[in-house]
């Protein structure tokens, strides 16, 4: 070699193997900073769903909230009143099949139907051309908080009290107060009560989304699908798990049917704030009739392998600038991670033990 | 073996000779060199991406998501090219007298790197088929399923995809040590050879 160490001198070899080392160390630490290693306290998908659980319980293989649920089966028939909106395949005359899921929030998948008075419906439309449309809806007109930080904040207000079993009232006065925007949601909870039947709900796509028309044209939009049936009763008394009763009873009776409603923005209407309601004056337009037929447990249905991230749309369908949207997007996938995992046995994970699906 | 290491011999003893570039490269053929910096930009960026994406519930999220998905299949694109290109150019020989030991780590962890950027892209993309997730590159192009949908194949793949590209990030690392460790202590020529020039010399002219 004719340019050997030798004819270094034994100082500016130091150098050189101190600048090799500064070079790997930079990169190293650069990709620990983005990996959000060496900041704990940045708020990343794992720590939205480890407080899920820990409200929740652990409970290996099901879904981190909406944890109790039944899986069911059907078709849209889009009615092309929303074809001029949207480009979307769905909104056109005809049929998309459909896999949804009723469920009822929390992460206890034995809870009681009554524990909550919000019942949410999850939908997975399958387009003929293999793009999907994915939503997570609920019973309630508006969301608690507007950001993924205030959620955060929320669910560390309502952590049980070890000695009462409990959220502490003092720590969720003090997040009410901090959180002027939880203002309508209160206000809808005062009244709600715990519907006895799935079918009777209205469900509430909650963020804002755009819909782009033919000529790339973008339309601020929010959805809800509203229900043919309305005579629900009050649930009674004893039984814990009515709401599928229920659901079995009225599928067993005949299809039923939601419309689906999309309201349009005017300008200045909030597309990031899903805790705010629009006027109730804005253009709707009855995009179409879901009508599900079927009902499956979610041990074993279709819907138990769907993760209903809201962000999975079809061309025509496009985000909004809601924050709420990328956070569901990063949680769900981090609970479907791990529910999936638990049922491979992949190591590290929970193993699904008494509560192994029958 | 014997002709490689006379080949290489005869490298080291005459490293300035314009020896054909058919025969004993000095450097790199231009289009190895070409994919080796685009591809160490891209694949750089998407260990960024991919550690960023996971960790994040901002709205960065999802462009880095939507960001993620094409840049994979570019890369899975570029590395079978590159394959290509590693086969029909074979690259300049490693020093006759670089240590059995260094000699065995350069070649293994050459060869896995070629294997992650060719895995990791086919992992996640059969990762979301499996998750039954449309595989989206854009807002209207989808490429096909290339597993059928299983929760439980997707858990493996999920599994998989994340320890491999640990694997990776450490295995660029030592790459980057190694290469600064060839170019600045032993000054061999093996990273004159990807930067395509000849040591001491100016950049060649080469003929492909």
């Amino acid at each position: 070699m004719p340019d050997s160490p030798a004819s270094l001198r034994p100082a500016e070899i130091g150098w050189r193997w101190a600048a090799i080392a500064a070079a790997v160390a930079v990169l190293g630490t650069a990709f620990a900073y983005v990996g959000g290693w060496l900041t704990p306290g940045r708020l990343t998908a794992g720590r939205l769903v480890d407080e899920l659980q820990r409200n929740g319980g652990l409970h290996p293989g099901y879904r981190r909230n909406h944890a109790k649920g039944v899986c069911v089966a059907g078709y849209f028939e889009g009615s092309g009143k929303a074809s001029a909106y949207s480009i979307a395949s769905v909104f056109a005359p005809g049929r998309t099949p459909v896999i949804g899921r009723f469920a009822v929030p929390g992460g206890n998948p034995y809870a009681p139907d009554s524990s909550v008075p919000i019942r949410s419906l999850a939908l997975r439309f399958d387009l003929p051309d293999g793009q999907q449309w994915r939503t997570g809806m609920n019973s309630m007109p508006v969301f608690p908080v507007a950001t993924p930080d205030a959620f955060y904040a929320q669910m560390v207000a309502n952590e049980r009290d070890p000695a009462t079993g409990k959220p502490d009232p003092a720590k969720l006065a003090a997040f009410f107060d901090a959180h002027p925007e939880t203002g309508p949601f209160r206000a809808w909870a005062k009244t709600a009560k715990p519907s006895a039947s799935f079918v009777t709900e209205t469900y509430y796509g909650l963020n804002a989304f755009r819909f782009v028309d033919a000529r790339g044209g973008r339309h601020a939009v929010r959805w809800r699908v509203v229900p043919d049936a309305a005579d629900a009763v009050p649930a009674a008394a004893g039984d814990e798990d009515y709401l599928v009763r229920d659901l079995q009873q009225r599928l067993a009776a005949g299809p039923q049917r939601w419309h689906l409603w999309v309201t349009l923005a005017q300008p200045g209407d909030p597309t990031n704030d899903a805790t705010r309601a629009w006027p109730p004056d804005r253009p709707e337009i009855d995009a179409g009739t879901l009508v599900l037929e079927r009902e499956q447990p979610q041990d074993d249905g279709a819907c138990r392998d769907v993760n209903y991230d809201p962000t999975v749309l079809p061309a025509g369908i496009a985000p909004s600038d809601d924050p709420l949207l990328a956070a569901r997007s990063a949680a769900y996938a981090d609970s479907y991670r791990r529910r999936t995992s638990e049922e491979a046995g992949v190591p590290g994970y929970a193993k699904p033990g008494q509560e192994k699906r029958p | 073996m014997t002709e490689t290491a006379m080949k290489e011999t005869a490298v080291t003893q005459a490293p300035m000779s314009q020896t054909p570039a058919s025969e004993t490269p000095a450097i790199f053929a231009w289009p190895a060199r070409v994919l080796h910096w685009t591809m160490a930009a891209l694949i750089l960026a998407m260990l960024f991406v991919g550690v960023g994406m996971v960790a994040s519930v901002a709205e960065r999220h999802q462009w880095l998501l939507a960001l993620h998905k094409p840049l994979g299949i570019a890369i899975l694109a570029l590395a079978i090219v590159r394959l290509a290109v590693r086969l029909r150019h074979p690259p300049p020989p490693l020093p006759a007298d670089l240590p059995r030991l260094q000699r065995a780590a350069a070649l293994a962890s050459h060869w896995l790197l070629y294997a992650l950027m060719i895995a990791m892209p086919l992992i996640g993309w059969a990762m979301l088929s499996a998750g039954g997730y449309p595989v989206m590159l854009g807002s209207d192009l989808r490429l096909p399923a290339i597993v059928p949908e299983n929760a439980f194949v997707f858990a493996w793949l999920r599994a998989a995809h994340g320890v491999l590209a640990y694997l990776l990030s450490l295995t660029i690392l030592a790459h980057l040590g190694a290469a600064l460790y060839h170019g600045l202590i032993r000054r061999d020529g093996v990273l004159d050879a990807m930067l395509g020039r000849v040591r001491g010399g100016a950049p060649r002219r080469e003929r492909e």
